[in-house]
């Protein structure tokens, strides 16, 4: 069963009582590919309301061209805003020059995210522009516009086609558009299943509009028996061969977390 | 007698510094801290203990001789050592953090010296946390030179730059309030400026003798000192205005006779001072400003830093990051004391981004008064996963003997830090 029926079924039925029959017919068989891709997005954004709040432990493992490693050691606190982008504070463990170092980040659907950094050698409090998005975080192959939370007013949309995905799934492979002038990309294509709609593979296009880098999500566990995270996100560079896996590890949804542990006072005593 | 060796030197101060003033510190405050500490010990089994730190290894070498009689000394040798041991309990609404320090110096007897950086218990409520012990504090946005910072005394034998500081002894309370953030400081005693010693280079014609230190107060250094501060974000700005009550942090130097040479005797008076610091954050540009009003028995000022940060973000399409710093610094005492009464100071922090975190950085401050300048270059990156490895070239320049940067006109040097994490 298509799961977007649903969705299309109520958009008509709201679209038959308030306008005439021609308007109705053009709304919804001839919905364009960028309002179907809108529609994938604003689902799967609905699919994964509702968390409240969330802790995890990552770990990420750098690759250069010549296979040598080095890892990075990071835990994650998240709280979620109706309305807004989420909170999130990060205390980052390796390597252990770094150890200490927080960081917290309001992040805003529209406009620049608040952002500040705690610097533990001076026991310094610094905020910093947020307009670094396609800057490496720390030194990975993930720019840090991957690691923040997805919101809709973000992008916009273009529903490409469906295609065979991980396990036999179908998946809807739609393209986003950065609205922010900032961002290092000019398109993202994402496969997303059309079950769960969660995103198997996300391949990047650089300013110049070349194939960036490919980012494959796998071991997908549920949580809440709503809320689908992968374990495993594996990004690797075309144009440097170089790559990095990030692990996830100890999810857990809801564990109390509020407002009150998201400010500078925490973000100067978090361990 | 000048050329002790570093067995000797390591010898004299641990019997001189830790055995009288850090041992009894030490002492006094592990008790205090402990039996506070203790009902939350005893209700709760200490659940989290974490053992971090570094040990540094720091090479410097000289490119002139040296003006002054005693540094007779073109490199120096030092290492230092600062381990971290953190607790917790109470699902981290209880902590406790132990951070002793010390140096080792080669030649100069007074940069071999130990400090308690941390010794701290904090508590957690609802919408506060009371901090109790030894502690460190950080007030300010600008970079180049840290005005409105005034909590903890300076290190100043660690480095010339006044960015290491000593332990502070405090209670403090923090409130979290919808407008903003309210801390209140009690003080109990005060920590002397440690100063370079007569084999030490990086210091004044004369020598500070920190034996003779004298104050303004009849408590001497057991002074109750008291701060309040307010600090908020609205919006881009980030705001700070705080009110500071006690011992001034920076002494008045007067020349006295010790037996038959002229030596620096440190006055300590009392003081007021009110700070403001903001700092707008507004796309890839970081203005800042600082201002402090301090009034003392023998002087009142007004003196004040701003200036603003901007970074070029993906260099030439690569990872790579070009900040750019300009600052500019006034006090209102010209030559009755103040260091940057008409300063200009630029700066650049080229960040690659790169698996090893390297970065360069270069800061030159010029006094547009008595036309001297002092040039700063920081060379950075990680090696393997626990190693850092710096490299940086100090270099002054000044024709001024009333500028203070003119006792540092020789003592250029290149600097070899390694440090190993653990």
């Amino acid at each position: 069963m298509n799961p977007l029926k649903k969705p299309l079924n109520t958009l008509l039925a709201a679209a038959m009582m308030a306008t005439p029959l021609l308007t109705v017919s053009q709304t919804a068989l001839a919905q364009s590919a960028e309002e179907k891709g809108l529609a994938i997005s604003k689902e799967a954004k609905a699919r994964d309301e509702g968390w409240g709040d969330m802790q995890a432990e990552m770990k990420m493992v750098l690759r250069n061209r010549q296979g040598q490693e080095s890892t990075r050691e990071i835990r994650m606190k998240s709280l979620e805003v109706k309305g807004d982008g989420d909170k999130s504070l990060t205390m980052f463990d390796k390597p252990r020059d770094v150890k200490g170092t927080n960081f917290l980040s309001f992040s805003h659907a529209v406009g620049a995210d608040d952002q500040w950094l705690y610097l533990p050698a001076l026991k310094r409090v610094k905020r910093i522009a947020s307009r670094n998005k396609s800057g490496p975080f720390m030194g990975s192959e993930f720019a840090y516009e991957d690691l923040s939370s997805f919101e809709i007013e973000k992008y916009t949309y273009k529903y490409i086609k469906d295609e065979g995905c991980s396990d036999g799934l179908n998946c809807f492979v739609v393209e986003q558009y950065p609205v922010d002038k900032n961002s290092g990309y000019t398109r993202r294509q994402v496969w997303m299943d059309d079950q769960e709609y969660r995103i198997w593979k996300v391949e990047f296009y650089d300013r110049k509009d070349s194939r960036l880098k490919t980012l494959e999500f796998s071991g997908y566990k549920q949580y809440l028996d709503k809320y689908w995270r992968a374990d495993l996100q594996q990004v690797v560079n075309h144009q440097t061969g170089k790559s990095t896996d990030l692990i996830w590890s100890n999810y857990r949804f809801q564990t109390g977390l509020q407002d009150k542990d998201f400010n500078k006072n925490t973000l100067k005593r978090a361990r | 007698m000048r050329h002790n060796n570093l067995h000797n030197n390591l010898h004299n101060n641990l019997r001189k510094r830790s055995h009288n003033r850090l041992h009894r510190r030490l002492g006094t405050i592990l008790l205090a801290v402990t039996l506070a500490a203790l009902p939350g010990l005893a209700q709760a089994e200490v659940n989290e203990l974490e053992l971090s730190g570094k040990v540094t290894a720091e090479l410097r070498a000289f490119t002139q001789d040296a003006q002054f009689s005693g540094q007779d000394q073109d490199s120096n040798l030092s290492f230092s050592v600062e381990p971290e041991f953190y607790w917790e309990w109470n699902d981290g609404l209880d902590s406790l953090t132990f951070t002793p320090f010390l140096r080792i110096d080669e030649h100069d007897d007074e940069r071999s010296h130990g400090d308690i950086r941390e010794l701290s218990w904090i508590h957690v409520g609802d919408d506060w946390e009371l901090r109790t012990g030894i502690r460190k504090v950080f007030w300010g946005v600008t970079e180049f030179q840290h005005l409105v910072d005034v909590i903890n005394q300076t290190d100043n034998v660690e480095d010339f730059d006044g960015e290491d500081k000593l332990g502070q002894l405090m209670v403090n309370l923090s409130l979290v309030r919808d407008w903003g953030i309210v801390d209140l400081f009690l003080l109990p005693g005060f920590r002397e400026r440690t100063f370079p010693g007569a084999d030490g280079r990086l210091r004044s014609g004369l020598v500070v003798d920190t034996n003779r230190a004298r104050y303004q107060s009849g408590a001497g250094d057991k002074h109750l000192d008291a701060a309040v501060r307010w600090s908020h974000s609205v919006d881009v700005y980030d705001l700070g205005a705080y009110w500071f009550h006690g011992t001034n942090r920076d002494p008045i130097l007067t020349p006295v006779n010790r037996n038959g040479s002229l030596v620096l005797s440190p006055f300590y008076e009392q003081m007021d001072q009110f700070g403001v610091d903001v700092q707008a954050t507004v796309d890839s540009w970081l203005w800042k400003f600082e201002a402090i009003w301090r009034d003392s028995d023998s002087d009142e000022f007004l003196a004040a830093q701003g200036g603003f940060e901007y970074t070029f973000y993906g260099l030439k399409d690569s990872a790579a990051d070009l900040g750019v710093l300009l600052e500019y610094g006034w006090d209102e005492r010209d030559e009755r004391g103040g260091i940057s009464q008409n300063d200009l100071f630029m700066g650049g922090r080229l960040t690659l981004n790169d698996a090893e975190s390297s970065e360069l950085l270069a800061g030159i401050s010029h006094d547009l008064d008595h036309d001297s300048t002092s040039l700063l270059v920081e060379a950075s990156r990680r090696v393997g996963d626990n190693w850092k490895i710096s490299l940086d070239g100090r270099f002054f320049s000044s024709d001024t003997p009333v500028d203070p940067g003119y006792a540092f006109r020789q003592d250029d040097h290149l600097q070899l830090t390694v440090e190993r994490y653990f």
